[in-house]
């Protein structure tokens, strides 16, 4: 017996206004309006989030683990793009 | 939940009914519908728990459970407080039998399929989001207090069970047959929402509720447009409408979900943990 299992989404949800929406997890919906009512259920179950997204698993395009040299490796030694040589007055607080 | 409960009982607002010797018989017996209602109800769902088709609707059943069984908790500690007799709600959730219980006939109803579970859900979410929102604005402050909260909980509860009737009604051949097998069935308990006694004239009379007859209108507007998107046919009028929960007069069935849900109070009277 095939059984039809549901397509996976990705949950992204923000925290409170002005934070970024974050990757909580995912689960498995028929449909992203589904998708979110899912989210809602299993990630905003003790007020965790203001703003919900979805998105399908599929549509999400990673990079292969085995390029992870030629991608990051060249900026390891590239110590100057970190931005540590300002003087940051005491009153900007934390950047 | 238990929480804000607590803090509720210990700072109460001003409620001169709640005090109102006159109106307890009848203000009690209502608590207690209300208050059955989701407890039993509440028991019924959370026999999904773990058994759920998917892990997402399993949790999503457990958190409506939950949600009633918080409304009870307010609605059952608030009739312990009427009548006056030492009992709170886990006296009145517990210790009581069958007979003593006041919840709808529809609330005790076997869970079934899960096509059955979302139509009684369906039901009861149409008529308890109408009743809870007419309650926010009773001439009791202690019940608006706890209509506020719960129907932030039963908005949702409606907006999730009319959108899956809509999906499984208008789904496929198989999922369309079984929530139409589901209305059949249900049918017959949908006139008990409606009844109205003695116990709900003195309610509206005090304005504290609506009359039940009086939302069934806005009910069958609700389930009519519902029903025709999730292309379910709307029975006709039954020809013997089951009553008699809200009397104490109940199916078979109440009796087994008692037997579970008590057995440890009984077993062991006063057990903490």
């Amino acid at each position: 017996m095939s059984r039809k299992e549901w397509p996976l989404w990705e949950v992204f949800i923000r925290g409170q206004h002005g934070l970024n929406h974050r990757h909580v997890g995912s689960l498995h919906a028929p449909d992203a309006e589904m998708a979110i009512h899912h989210a809602r259920d299993v990630y905003t179950r003790r007020k965790e989030g203001v703003s919900i997204w979805v998105v399908k698993s599929n549509d999400i395009t990673a990079s292969s683990p085995s390029e992870k040299g030629p991608l990051f490796d060249p900026a390891e030694t590239k110590a100057y793009r970190h931005p540590t040589f300002f003087d940051i007055p005491d009153e900007v607080g934390h950047m | 939940m238990n929480k804000t409960t607590e803090q509720d009982v210990s700072n109460p607002v001003e409620d001169a009914f709640v005090a109102d010797a006159a109106l307890a018989p009848a203000f009690f017996a209502w608590l207690c519908r209300m208050g059955d209602n989701a407890l039993i109800l509440g028991h019924r769902v959370s026999e999904w728990c773990g058994h759920a088709p998917a892990l997402e609707e399993d949790i999503a059943m457990a958190n409506t459970a939950l949600d009633l069984i918080g409304h009870t908790q307010m609605w059952l500690g608030l009739a312990g407080e009427v009548e006056d007799k030492g009992r709170d709600a886990d006296a009145l959730a517990y210790l009581r039998d069958a007979l003593q219980f006041r919840n709808l006939l529809l609330c005790e109803l076997p869970n079934g399929d899960m096509g059955l579970t979302l139509m009684r859900q369906f039901l009861f979410d149409a008529r308890h989001h109408l009743m809870l929102e007419w309650l926010t604005r009773s001439a009791s402050p202690r019940v608006a207090e706890i209509a506020a909260k719960a129907v932030k909980e039963a908005s949702y509860h409606l907006e999730r069970s009319s959108d899956l009737v809509v999906r499984l009604g208008d789904g496929t051949e198989e999922s369309h047959r079984r929530m139409q097998a589901a209305v059949e069935q249900l049918w017959p308990y949908v006139d008990e929402m409606f009844v109205t006694d003695a116990v709900d004239d003195a309610m509206a009379a005090a304005e504290i509720a609506p009359r039940p007859c009086d939302l069934r209108k806005e009910w069958d507007e609700t389930v009519r447009s519902v029903f025709a998107e999730a292309t379910l046919d709307v029975p006709g009028a039954v020809g013997f409408a089951q009553t008699g929960g809200n009397l104490g007069r109940h199916t078979e069935h109440l009796g087994y979900i008692l037997a579970e849900m008590q057995f440890l109070q009984r077993a062991y009277p006063g057990a903490s943990w």
